[in-house]
């Protein structure tokens, strides 16, 4: 019951930090919040399928074809980022299934399978750059105004706490998915298959269909996560949102924090964020890459000493002292 | 239509840079076939050998030769640490996390090197000739390369099949724990691969510097292409990658030429994706 309450205690928090009076940082501040919730819901996303083996190194490819679907068809046809959005997240399906049916017919898996996600991330990135006479190439592409400060239909508003309330309901709505997956037979099916196919096939799993359908809902998440971002900043870019860097971005945060656990993508995401900032405030761009630096290393670390991450080493231990002193 | 005598240009192009994906594919594809791990940072360590010939050659004038074999010992060690301090602890952990790691590592050399040099591209100075042949530019900077890392593969080929090490390498890289049990170290001929892998990065590095300028992000830009050439070759078949770095450069060349740069690439990582599907064992491998 304490945890509930502790989750309601947050929840609040959260709803009333736009209202907190801290004076001029608050733009800041939200804008930092905003970007957590933002690449937390894109990392629990990806760990969808990471936790069950199946490592993408593309997800690139899905967030950059939600954020250019959306702000192409604002850009040249006036098409509202609602309706925009659900042809952006039918792209970014479509993908998955043309990807996905093959690598998982033809047993492609491990490495093979993070190799061809990567190379399907640099497809995109570099048909986005290609493309350069209607989509800006590697000059990126600036969201036409809508020409008011508060546009619902193109989702558009000046005022950051908009934006703050649509990536806290878009990060809880993530959350509850990942619940749902955990808790439906969906994930039992999957662990067996990630464990060993051959098994999981001969006890009658449908390995293809369950692990494109994992892969569908992640794609179609990420796209989201691409277009939110693509309406917040405004501004859409081959090599922030497609590509290799982008891609092991979000693969990192969510190692980091922990990819088996509910928060994990949260944790890492809020801490790598939460290190760059901070570097960035302290010297400016005088240390330029020194975050990146320490991210890499303590990457390493992590993957050698912990590697079900910050969040969920935190929450094993937790768990194992909870059995330990409760009566038997 | 595009005049022929571009396309046999775009064609000599594609071979010479298929040599320098042999090259960075050469001790990839070894560390890939015999502990069956992805370096992803494998790059980034030709990408470190690179800037280590520059420091010594433009900075403290060392001759481009010594400079060239002093590389081949960062290379060796760079290879070896790897090994020793990375891949060592988490051998038998998933393959995915090795990857991972190598990919905190690819982050790690990548950012420390923009921090400690900027991204301001190094160049080596060097005054080679240009041969014309019947109207085509060849510039000896891409030649020597090409050649030397044929004989490269040719010695590697050599070293594996000829020597006792060379054996045991190919022999762990069949079947790891029957090498074990016929009273054979793996350990050794891990560190042995890493070493004669990084040694091998080493060279990549000093046959690059010479037609390439070094940066921070060298890594990113061959990193993909260099995997990618591994595994349609087949992993550890070093005919296959020698064989696929040709096939993918030629794409990546002439479709540059007919379409466009990023479409020659979008054509070359599609053909591999492609590839994938049909032919997972590589090109070479027979069907089972």
């Amino acid at each position: 019951m304490s945890g509930r309450l502790l989750a309601g205690a947050v929840l609040a928090f959260l709803l009333a930090l736009p209202f907190v009076p801290i004076g001029g940082t608050r733009q800041y501040v939200l804008h930092v919040v905003i970007q957590i919730f933002l690449w937390s819901f894109i990392g629990q996303a990806w760990s969808l399928m990471g936790r069950f083996g199946l490592v993408s190194l593309g997800h690139g490819a899905f967030l950059g074809v939600g954020a250019y679907t959306t702000t192409l068809l604002w850009n040249f046809y006036s098409l509202t980022p609602w309706i925009g959005m659900l042809l952006a997240v039918a792209v970014a399906v479509g993908i998955a299934v043309v990807l996905g049916i093959p690598s998982f017919r033809f047993r492609v898996v491990g490495h093979y399978f993070a190799l061809v996600t990567l190379a399907v991330g640099e497809v995109i990135r570099l048909l986005i750059i290609a493309e350069r006479d209607w989509t800006g190439g590697s000059l990126g592409l600036t969201l036409k105004t809508a020409g008011s400060d508060w546009s619902v239909l193109a989702i558009q508003f000046a005022d950051k706490r908009v934006f703050y309330y649509a990536s806290l309901a878009v990060f809880l709505a993530g959350l509850w998915i990942w619940d749902r997956v955990d808790r439906s037979m969906a994930r039992s099916g999957l662990e067996a298959i990630g464990e060993d196919e051959t098994a999981a096939a001969s006890v009658g799993i449908h390995v293809t269909r369950f692990k494109l359908g994992i892969t569908v809902l992640s794609a179609a998440l990420t796209a989201v996560g691409g277009v939110l971002y693509a309406q917040y900043f405004s501004y859409v870019n081959p090599d922030t949102l497609s590509g290799i860097g982008v891609s092991l971005k979000i693969v990192f945060a969510v190692v980091l924090g922990g990819m088996y656990s509910l928060l994990g993508p949260l944790v890492g995401t809020a801490l790598t964020t939460a290190l760059s900032e901070g570097l960035r405030i302290a010297f400016g761009l005088k240390l330029l890459g020194m975050a990146e630096t320490i991210y890499g290393l303590l990457l390493i670390i992590f993957i050698i000493f912990l590697p079900s991450g910050i969040y969920g080493s935190l929450h094993q231990l937790l768990r194992r002292r909870a059995t330990k002193t409760a009566p038997a | 239509m595009i005049d022929p005598i571009f396309l046999v240009e775009a064609a000599i192009n594609g071979i010479l840079l298929g040599g320098v994906l042999a090259l960075l594919a050469l001790g990839l594809n070894l560390i890939f076939g015999v502990l069956d791990i992805v370096w992803i940072a494998y790059v980034d360590l030709v990408m470190l050998c690179m800037y280590a010939i520059y420091f010594l050659n433009a900075v403290y004038g060392w001759p481009i030769w010594a400079a060239g074999v002093a590389s081949l010992g960062v290379g060796t060690l760079l290879g070896v640490g790897v090994h020793l301090l990375i891949i060592s602890p988490i051998l038998t952990s998933a393959p995915i996390n090795q990857l991972l790691a190598t990919g905190g590592l690819l982050f790690f050399l990548q950012s420390f090197a923009t921090f400690l040099w900027t991204t301001d591209h190094k160049t080596v100075r060097l005054s080679l000739p240009s041969y014309e042949v019947a109207g085509i530019f060849l510039p000896a900077t891409r030649i020597i390369p090409f050649a030397i890392s044929i004989l490269a593969v040719i010695s590697l080929y050599l070293f594996l099949t000829r020597t006792y090490i060379g054996t045991a390498i190919r022999a762990v890289s069949q079947d790891r724990d029957a090498m074990a049990l016929m009273g054979a170290n793996p350990q050794r001929v891990y560190i042995v691969t890493s070493a004669v892998g990084g040694a091998m990065a080493g060279l990549a590095g000093a046959l690059l510097i010479i037609q390439y300028s070094v940066h921070p992000f060298f890594g990113a830009q061959f990193g993909p292409l260099t995997f990618m050439v591994c595994v349609l070759g087949g992993l550890g078949n070093m005919v296959g990658a020698f064989i696929a770095s040709f096939i993918m450069s030629e794409i990546i060349a002439i479709g540059g030429v007919v379409i466009s740069t990023e479409m020659g690439y979008v054509i070359a990582f599609v053909v591999f994706i492609i590839m994938m599907f049909v032919r997972p064992g590589g090109i070479l491998a027979r069907r089972q």
